[in-house]
């Protein structure tokens, strides 16, 4: 039991976490988080299904257009529900994402339809024992996407060209337009990789799950709570929060039952908060004067 | 003394008159010809759209066939349906304006176990029939009103936890069960169900775990029950989730057999939940498929001939929502023809006078009394599985 409750609470955190690092990139760039987040989980497993399933398309090149669909969406998300209410110095933005996750999941429902469906993959065809746990390879996958997603992120902002520029606008976004960055496409490239992110959840989380037009809320949800608890600013406490999170909700539910998991889980996250107020990596935010 | 102005009064007579006079010229032609309007509250939008379309089929058939043999009470039956959206506010809000404005004689309920328990205290309190054709909440129809006007043609919790239970031991010889819910409100009726109908057979419980309607990974929960071992498993919950409890039973190489309420029949079930589908066996209180009674071809072939969208028996799923429906939407006006009239509480007492009637699910007889309101039980549930998309009974 310990074994499959391991491997489930790790797949499950794994792509809270990715989610979460969307929250995190655009936040780190430009101070403001798209809350539409859980709807580009869900436009990534639809689209997937449509490429792949509906019609029929190999599954690379089907994965490869479902999330530059997501990264479209990252675009306008910043473009019509951020930037408008930024650049006039309105906090409406949060608003306006949490108003345009809804136009999408409806959207989706309307087009794609009410019936969740299923989207097959290889990887899940047949489980593999561990340990004497069942576990499909697709799970064992996921896990090692999302590490591999926080180092990534980590590397390109601490060692490129373009992340230095990332960094450089989250830190003074005027200097930084002085030293010739452009800061406009930077947070809009933010944005895009964000949806990528939470796309990729999508397409990962769909074959275990089903794919269904609400898929995404729920994720979006714990995904931001996450983000919270790693502390926001910090790549790797992102997906370390989402880790912790995913074993914590697995654990409890494996010992106390099912009954007790959203009591504890977000009972723990607030006496996490209380301790370290801005989370398990997070840093105190510097007002300079 | 003061004067009166002798001109106010007549003109307001005058015109009181001729209003009641044209009210009733106007009215009069029409009234022989005016419809016996009964009323639809059901989701016909969002995720349970498919389940209120089933409900709409097999009312529209049964109500082309009582208008074609005359109507009830020589008017014709009409159908004024409103969509609900799975909400419980809307519905109540809907149901009042079908009975105040509408003028509707009964109401037809939906799906969900919540908006018909919100529309039940309203159909009580105003007097007019409310019959559902699918939600299974036990408190439904057992609502403890003195004068209840609340009917059922469709499964009862209660009485469907008492079925599961008894198919678990007589199919699978179980000796200690175990159940797997959803947690909302008709995760909850099916527990009280279960606890009762568990202690009745006096079998011991495996223990009873919960899942949420957006799991994934039912791993925790179902490793407390094996390793509490239970030898069969309840199912609660709809066609998504319960897809999630077959994937994570298959991952888990655990082959306990699951004997489910009709959740999966909701559904995909076999697309969403692999071949591990096969082995769920869940009730139902009708299908098509495997049906040789020549009521059930009948109906099929009219309402293929109703709605070409209708090519095969995949496309009248789920078959339980358009039978409860019709076989409701006929009891109905038998209960009003019985009653002579169109007021609530002689159509209610109409409902108790039906001596039988020979429908799709099966020959009722008497189906209603003061004390039955529900027209179907544990002897009318039929247990199914899925098989290439369809869905088949197994046994009676």
């Amino acid at each position: 039991m310990l074994t499959g409750t391991l491997i489930s609470g790790l797949g499950l955190g794994s792509m809270y976490g990715l989610v979460a690092l969307g929250f995190h990139l655009t936040f780190a760039v430009s101070g403001t988080v798209n809350f539409a987040q859980g709807s580009a989980v869900t436009l990534g497993a639809v689209l997937g299904y449509v490429f792949g399933v509906r019609l029929g398309w190999p599954m690379p090149l089907a994965i490869a257009a479902s999330l530059a669909g997501c990264a479209l969406l990252g675009l306008a998300v910043e473009r019509l529900l951020v930037r408008p209410f930024v650049t006039r110095g309105s906090d409406a933005w949060l608003l306006a994402t949490v108003a345009g996750g809804i136009i999408l999941d409806n959207a989706l429902l309307f087009t794609f339809g009410k019936e969740p469906r299923s989207l097959p993959s290889s990887l899940v065809a047949a489980p593999v024992e561990i340990l004497g746990a069942g576990v499909y390879p697709l799970q064992l996958l996921i896990p090692v996407v999302g590490v591999a997603a926080a180092l990534a992120i980590r590397t390109v902002f601490q060692r490129t060209e373009l992340g230095r520029g990332l960094l450089a606008v989250a830190q003074n976004a005027e200097a930084a337009r002085l030293m010739g960055i452009d800061v406009a496409r930077t947070v809009a490239c933010a944005f895009a990789l964000s949806a990528v992110l939470a796309g990729a959840a999508g397409l990962l989380i769909a074959p275990l799950f089903s794919v269904s037009a609400e898929m995404g809320a729920l994720f979006g949800i714990k995904a931001f709570a996450v983000a919270i608890l790693g502390g926001i600013g910090s790549a790797t406490g992102v997906v370390l929060a989402g880790l912790l999170y995913g074993l914590l909700e697995a654990g409890v539910t494996a010992t106390l039952g099912s009954g007790a998991t959203q009591i504890v889980v977000f009972s723990v996250i607030i006496l996490a908060l209380a301790l370290r107020p801005n989370g398990l990596l997070g840093r105190a935010g510097v007002n300079k004067v | 003394m003061p004067r009166r102005r002798p001109e106010a009064r007549p003109l307001t007579r005058r015109l009181a008159l001729g209003v009641l006079l044209s009210g009733f010229v106007g009215l009069s032609p029409v009234r022989a010809a005016e419809p016996v309007r009964i009323g639809l509250v059901t989701a016909l939008s969002g995720q349970s759209a498919k389940s209120g379309e089933a409900i709409s089929r097999g009312i529209g058939l049964a109500i082309d066939e009582i208008n074609r043999a005359g109507g009830v009470l020589g008017r014709p039956l009409e159908l004024v349906a409103r969509d609900d959206e799975a909400n419980p506010s809307k519905g109540v809000l809907a149901a009042r304006e079908l009975i105040q404005r509408a003028g509707v004689v009964a109401l037809i309920g939906g799906l969900d176990t919540p908006v018909s328990m919100a529309i039940v205290p309203i159909a009580n309190q105003m007097k007019v029939p409310f019959v559902g054709p699918w939600a299974a909440g036990t408190g439904i129809t057992r609502n403890g009103a003195a004068d209840n006007y609340a009917f059922r043609v469709s499964a009862v919790d209660a009485l469907v936890d008492e079925a599961l239970v008894a198919y678990a031991v007589k199919t699978y010889g179980a000796k200690k069960p175990g159940a797997i819910l959803v947690n909302n409100a008709w995760g909850e009726s099916n527990q009280q169900g279960l606890v009762a109908a568990l202690k009745a057979a006096n079998l011991p419980s495996a223990g009873i775990e919960k899942f949420e309607a957006n799991d994934i990974d039912m791993v925790p929960q179902l490793s407390r029950l094996r390793d509490a071992g239970a030898d069969a498993l309840f199912l609660v919950g709809n066609v998504g989730p319960s897809a999630q409890v077959v994937k994570s039973l298959d991952r888990m190489g655990w082959t306990v057999p699951v004997v489910s309420h009709w959740g999966p029949a909701g559904g995909r079930f076999d697309e969403l939940a692999g071949p591990g589908a096969a082995r769920v066996r869940f009730v139902q209180t009708f299908t098509f498929a495997g049906n040789d009674a020549p009521k059930a071809k009948a109906v099929l072939e009219a309402l293929k001939a109703k709605d070409p969208a209708i090519k095969s028996m995949a496309d009248v799923t789920p078959a339980v929502g358009i039978a409860n429906a019709y076989d409701a939407t006929h009891l109905i006006a038998l209960a009003i023809q019985a009653a002579g009239a169109t007021q609530g509480p002689k159509v209610r007492d109409g409902f108790y006078k039906i001596s039988g009637y020979s429908g799709l699910i099966k020959t009722y007889d008497k189906p209603f009394t003061p004390e039955r309101h529900d027209a179907l039980g544990p002897d009318d549930y039929v247990f199914a599985r899925f098989q290439n998309g369809e869905i088949v009974a197994v046994t009676k």
